[in-house]
């Protein structure tokens, strides 16, 4: 029998063991985004003619820590485990590369999804959201959170130490993320900064995840879904790449 | 039948230093052997690539006939190692720890094995007990009980008593004896060579990522063909037998260092002839430092 079902649960169960913190602070971090940022801006801005702004802004945080949560979860596994030197513990026994990709790639996506699932149930108490089109909406979740997972992996592959996989977090994640139209719809930007948005993949996953709440966006959702799965496919080539070669894992 | 271990002309470099410098050594099915040698030798290295961890430049390596590249899911399937560093995982228990080991190898409902390897450690009482919360000694024999959980008939041990108990290193070895009589091929790596001494039949020595002696444990012993005789003087050793003392304790304690019996009747003489008195008189034969110390110096 294969060990990567072990694998999967292990990684789990260590972010559920301290669901605190890898669940409920996330959750409340999303929610006071939501209860300021709609107080503010409230009754100032409307969206695609129709759209409220606290319900334009409520699926962007809810894909926003989606995305964070998973990046933050393979990464913070993988740096934290070699630095304790536990990591032997999963590359001593008969993993492939593929099933040690495949589970903490797995556990990552499904913590990004229960964090944006929480944020998404605090939320509806404070915006009215319709849900046009769900399958869109599992679609952008399921591929977002994954290649944030996978990009943890690298990071954490690739970090000796934490404070280097925090400043892959600090200095390209939270950017990417925080540019990407989760607070605005880029059609309120300047043309320069509108078309520099359309190389951020994270701009795309955002907006084809609202698209399913509301059934309207700034780009095509087929468009958008083509280009985060292209994405898709070339970070998790990497990160097979990366695990096939043993690179700083198996010197 | 393929040995336990094939090693064939190892070599690894890090960066300028060349760590393994063509290692060849065929473990036999169901020994038990010791792998020793000063720090920076290249045991752990050598282990590493053993257990896929760290990749040799040249060379190969097969447990039980199964390469450890090309073949490696079998090749780790029948390989149990305890790594030297003292490693865990804070977020589980123990018996948490042993189950997802256990899970890894494909094993699943494995609690009996796991039951009878806890008692046999004596880490029953500790099993639902955080990691983190558990003693260094505790620590060591969780990391034991990892290697074994999917009972494999190669097993390594990389310096197991480094820092623990007496009571743990007894247990310890009774085990480890133990799975050895069972058909367990057992690789070990101590500093501690009174142990290597009394547990293995067959040692490698290395020194500078080569094997510098390769033999039965009894016939290394017999390299060295001087033996120590231990005295307890009333009064002072005469000078000319001052270039024999090979050590010394309390005041009055020497420890000669001789040629061979015939050694022994001649210094005993001289020693009388000088007036002083035998108070107490030891013959030693030369244990494995005796040996390791020489082959060092000698290569």
């Amino acid at each position: 029998m294969s060990g990567f079902p072990t694998l999967l649960y292990k990684e789990l169960l260590r972010f559920w063991k301290v669901g605190i913190q890898t669940i409920g602070a996330p959750v409340l971090t999303a929610l006071l985004y939501l209860l300021i940022f709609s107080h503010v801006m409230e009754g100032r801005v409307r969206l695609y003619d129709t759209v409220p702004y606290s319900a334009f802004l409520a699926p962007g945080l809810v894909m926003m820590s989606v995305l964070q949560n998973a990046f933050a979860n393979s990464s913070s596994s993988l740096i934290q485990s070699k630095v304790t030197g536990n990591i032997i513990f999963v590359l001593l026994p008969p993993l492939t590369y593929r099933e040690f990709f495949a589970a903490y790639v797995l556990a990552a996506a499904i913590r990004g999804i229960v964090v944006g699932i929480g944020v998404l149930l605090v939320t509806l108490p404070f915006v009215e959201l319709a849900f046009s089109y769900p399958l869109w909406i599992v679609a952008f979740a399921v591929a977002g959170s994954a290649v944030l997972a996978a990009l943890g992996v690298i990071a954490g592959i690739w970090a000796d130490k934490i404070d280097q996989v925090a400043t892959f977090q600090n200095f390209v994640v939270m950017p990417l993320t925080f540019l990407s139209g989760v607070f605005y719809s880029i059609h309120s930007l300047p043309a320069f900064w509108q078309g520099l948005s359309q190389f951020n993949p994270f701009f795309y996953m955002i907006d084809g995840f609202r698209y399913g709440f509301f059934g309207v966006s700034d780009i095509n959702p087929y468009l958008s879904l083509a280009v985060v799965g292209v994405f898709l496919a070339l970070i998790s080539a990497l990160t097979l790449a990366v695990l096939r070669r043993g690179y700083k894992l198996r010197n | 039948m393929s040995a336990a271990i094939e090693i064939h002309d190892i070599h690894k470099h890090f960066g300028s230093l060349h760590a393994l410098a063509g290692i060849d050594l065929d473990v036999p099915r169901g020994q038990f052997f010791g792998l020793l040698g000063p720090n920076g030798a290249g045991k752990t290295t050598l282990i590493s690539i053993l257990a896929g961890l760290a990749r040799a430049d040249r060379g190969s390596v097969r447990i039980m006939g199964h390469d450890v590249r090309t073949d490696y899911l079998a090749a780790r399937r029948l390989l149990g190692v305890v790594p030297q560093e003292l490693v865990f995982d804070p977020f589980f228990t123990a018996r948490e720890t042993l189950r997802f080991q256990s899970g890894y190898f494909g094993i699943r409902d494995n609690n009996a094995w796991i039951d009878e390897i806890m008692e046999h450690l004596d880490l029953t009482r500790h099993a639902d007990m955080n990691m983190r919360a558990l003693s260094g000694g505790m620590k060591r024999r969780v990391l034991v009980a990892q290697a074994l959980v999917h009972k494999p008939p190669v097993i390594v041990l990389d310096e197991p008593t480094a820092g623990v108990d007496v009571e743990l290193r007894q247990g310890l070895w009774q085990f480890i004896r133990r799975l050895n009589r069972d058909g367990h091929t057992i690789v070990l790596t101590t500093h501690y060579l009174e142990e290597a001494e009394m547990l293995c039949q067959r040692i490698a020595m290395l020194k500078q990522g080569r094997i510098v002696a390769l033999d039965s444990t009894s016939n290394l012993l017999r390299r060295v063909h001087h033996l120590f005789l231990r005295l307890r003087l009333a009064g002072e050793l005469p000078g000319a037998l001052k270039a024999l003392e090979h050590g010394s304790g309390a005041p009055g304690d020497h420890v000669l260092r001789l040629k061979g019996y015939d050694e022994v009747e001649r210094t005993l003489a001289r020693i009388r002839g000088a007036g002083c008195r035998i108070e107490e008189m030891e013959l030693m034969q030369p244990d494995l430092e005796d040996v390791f110390v020489e082959v060092m110096q000698q290569t």
